[in-house]
């Protein structure tokens, strides 16, 4: 059967870790990060990478436009 | 089954959402969580859809979203404080064949710029009209707007708002629905998927509604404004659905100028 | 050979003038002692004769952005009301000259202040001349004290306009506006295409091709040090616009041992009263401002050294009569004359206001 697996690439230096993105996703994929980054924001990551399912909620919830989404079928 | 990792996925070819191309690289100069961000997102990606951006004039406003033409690649126009209808009015009637858009907040939209609003309406301008109301005066520090809540706080109604003393909130979305010159006016919000899906799909419409030159398309965003609020991002959105929809309900008003709500 | 003479209204010697002049746009809500001027444009059709889009704003402020939008699409764009109206539109005014748009601002001046009356009056100088809203600019003002001239001012302020992108005012007052003169009208001038006014304003708004960076129209700079830059930029043009705009007629000042400083319908009594004073054997000329900004500063210092005194003739408590004082630096005697509150001047009045305040004084 195939399965799909998703995968976001944030743009570190733009997010400022609002949060948003994180009750947007259905599979519990992101968090903040305990780092910060050079603007002193926790910014989103992929705590779950494997859950990822590439649906974009994040994505489009985010106000700053920081995410990219991936994503690909396995079989 | 062959494992896979994060670097095989992150590929060129994979890729199925990225920040519209209409978007420039400057940083949003919005707080963190801030809906106006997602709503100039969209503006961009019906852009980009419909292959319109060398068609296209924004006009922004007086308020947070004063530097909007920082973020959108758009030729654009910055207006007066409340007078962004009359400045696209005179962009459409001198070029008809462009897409003309406004963007307000609701102290520009429905306090200073009431009567722009409301006669570029009511003479069924072929604008779109995408109004953000979070309630508050967000760039000015948290005062009170013409939509700010009964008993909701703000630097100038720190009890809350007082009716009887400062008037009741105004929901101008209802008002100019009720004008004849408006074709299409719904409320939408820009705080979860479904709603961003939902409000994308709306300010498609109202661009494609404007080759119809059937008159004004007017697409209210429900936001938040979280440093206006003191609420954090997260809280802020939920603070929203409880606070904001049950007075500003979300949907169409009206749809090939026929009213389809009260 | 299409030129054509014709018997008409000041205000409508403007509109004329606007059609003629291949202008795209006019933005206007009523007000007396101008309305006319929309009242000609609607009867015109000029969306018929040229394609000129021609609207009744809900204000006079929003006619003053709608010239905002049309003028950041490089689109000949024009505007005219009347003293109240006028103070109503600064804060466009100000934005226009923020973003450094060219447009066209008529201002057929009554007397005020406050709802004033319909009257004519020059009560508006300092408004013109002086900034009128808010922070640092100027406009380029001219002063018609014709029929002809309104009509022929239409054309040479759109010209200035664009040259300097910057906003002129033609002040003009109740009686210029409302009077009727002969008029010789020019030929019907071709609007420009779209891509003539892309090639004349490459900075204007009409939608970002892949070939340029995107367009902005703004007055905005929120770092100091940037804004300053800006201000500085327009300082220097204003100092261009000094050193090459100012328009003015000498009449009779070869002789003269008084001159009358006058413009508008303040010149055209001061010619009265100038040939009453001669035919008393008293040496007077007249300064007809044309341009109220650039004032003719250097004009007068010349004037100075061979005259014995200036009598400033404008109807207004005494407002060009500042402009006037600063260019003769005190050299020589100075005074003003002037009825207020929309009441005209009797040539007898101007005459005898000089005997008393400088040939006396």
């Amino acid at each position: 059967m195939a399965k799909i697996r998703g995968a976001i690439l944030v743009d570190v230096e733009a997010c400022k870790g609002c949060g948003v993105c994180i009750p947007a996703c259905p599979q519990d994929v992101l968090d903040l990060a305990k780092e910060v980054n050079g603007k002193g924001y926790n910014y989103s990551y992929m705590k779950n990478p494997e859950a990822c399912i590439g649906c974009a909620n994040c994505a489009i919830v985010c106000p700053d436009g920081v995410i990219s989404v991936y994503k690909v079928k396995v079989a | 089954m062959a494992e896979i990792t994060i670097q095989d996925i992150i590929k060129k070819e994979n890729l199925v959402y990225t920040k519209s191309k209409v978007m420039t690289d400057a940083t949003l100069s919005y707080c963190p969580g801030c809906g106006h961000g997602t709503a100039h997102r969209l503006i961009a990606e019906v852009i980009e859809e419909m292959d319109i951006q060398s068609q296209t004039v924004g006009v922004c406003p007086v308020g947070c979203s004063v530097l909007m033409y920082n973020f959108l690649d758009l030729d654009m126009q910055q207006a007066a404080h409340g007078r962004a209808p009359a400045v696209a009015t005179a962009i459409k009637r001198l070029m008809p064949e462009k897409f003309v858009f406004t963007y307000q907040g609701d102290g520009d939209l429905a306090a200073i710029g009431t009567a722009e609003t409301i006669h570029a309406c009511n003479r069924g301008e072929n604008i779109v009209i995408i109004f953000v109301n979070n309630g508050i005066y967000g760039m000015t520090g948290g005062q009170m707007a013409p939509t700010t809540l009964k008993g909701m706080p703000s630097s100038t109604c720190p009890y809350g708002r007082d009716i009887e003393m400062m008037g009741n909130p105004l929901k101008m979305t209802e008002l100019v629905a009720q004008l004849a010159g408006t074709y299409y006016v719904t409320r939408q919000s820009v705080h979860s998927p479904r709603n961003v899906r939902r409000a994308k799909k709306a300010i498609r419409l109202a661009f494609e509604n404007q080759k119809l030159k059937r008159g004004v398309s007017f697409v209210e965003i429900v936001s938040n404004c979280n440093s206006g609020w003191k609420l954090p991002p997260v809280k802020a959105n939920e603070w929203m659905e409880e606070n904001m929809f049950p007075f500003y309900p979300l949907g169409d008003i009206k749809v090939d100028g026929e009213i389809v709500s009260k | 050979m299409e030129k054509e003479l014709r018997l008409m209204k000041g205000n409508e010697a403007i509109a004329e003038a606007a059609i003629r002049s291949g202008a795209d746009a006019y933005f206007g809500y009523p007000i007396t002692p101008q309305s006319e001027v929309i009242e000609y444009l609607m009867a015109e059709k000029p969306h018929e004769r040229t394609g000129m889009v021609v609207l009744q704003a809900e204000s006079e402020v929003a006619a003053i952005n709608m010239v905002y939008g049309a003028a950041g699409c490089g689109r000949m764009a024009m505007t005219s009301s009347s003293s109240p109206g006028v103070s109503l539109k600064q804060e466009g005014i100000s934005y226009i000259a923020g973003a450094e748009l060219p447009c066209l601002i008529v201002n057929v001046v009554r007397a005020g202040p406050g709802l004033g009356t319909i009257q004519p009056a020059q009560s508006d100088y300092f408004q013109s001349t002086k900034g009128g809203g808010h922070g640092d600019y100027r406009l380029i003002v001219l002063a018609p004290a014709s029929v002809q001239e309104m009509y022929d001012f239409v054309e040479l302020g759109f010209e200035l306009a664009f040259k300097y992108r910057n906003p002129v005012m033609i002040q003009s007052d109740g009686i210029i506006g409302q009077m009727m003169e002969k008029v010789v009208i020019g030929p019907q001038k071709q609007r420009r295409t779209p891509e003539e006014i892309i090639k004349q304003c490459p900075w204007a708004t009409v939608g970002k091709p892949t070939t340029r960076e995107r367009n902005i129209i703004t007055s905005l700079d929120l770092v100091a040090a940037k804004q300053e830059e800006f201000n500085l930029k327009l300082i220097k043009k204003y100092k261009e616009v000094k050193e090459n705009e100012v328009r003015y007629e000498l009449i009779n000042t070869e002789d003269a041992d008084y001159i009358l400083v006058a413009y508008g319908s303040s010149a055209r009594l001061s010619m009265k009263a100038m040939d009453l004073l001669r035919a008393k054997g008293i040496k007077v000329g007249i300064l007809r401002l044309i341009t109220l900004y650039p004032y003719p500063t250097k004009i007068i210092g010349e004037l100075t050294k061979k005259v014995k005194g200036f009598l400033a003739v404008e109807m207004s408590a005494g407002q060009m009569v500042e402009d006037l004082q600063l260019a003769v630096q005190f050299k020589k005697p100075v005074a003003h004359f002037g009825r207020l509150g929309g009441v005209i001047p009797a040539p007898e009045e101007i005459v005898e206001a000089l005997e008393q305040k400088i040939i006396g004084g």
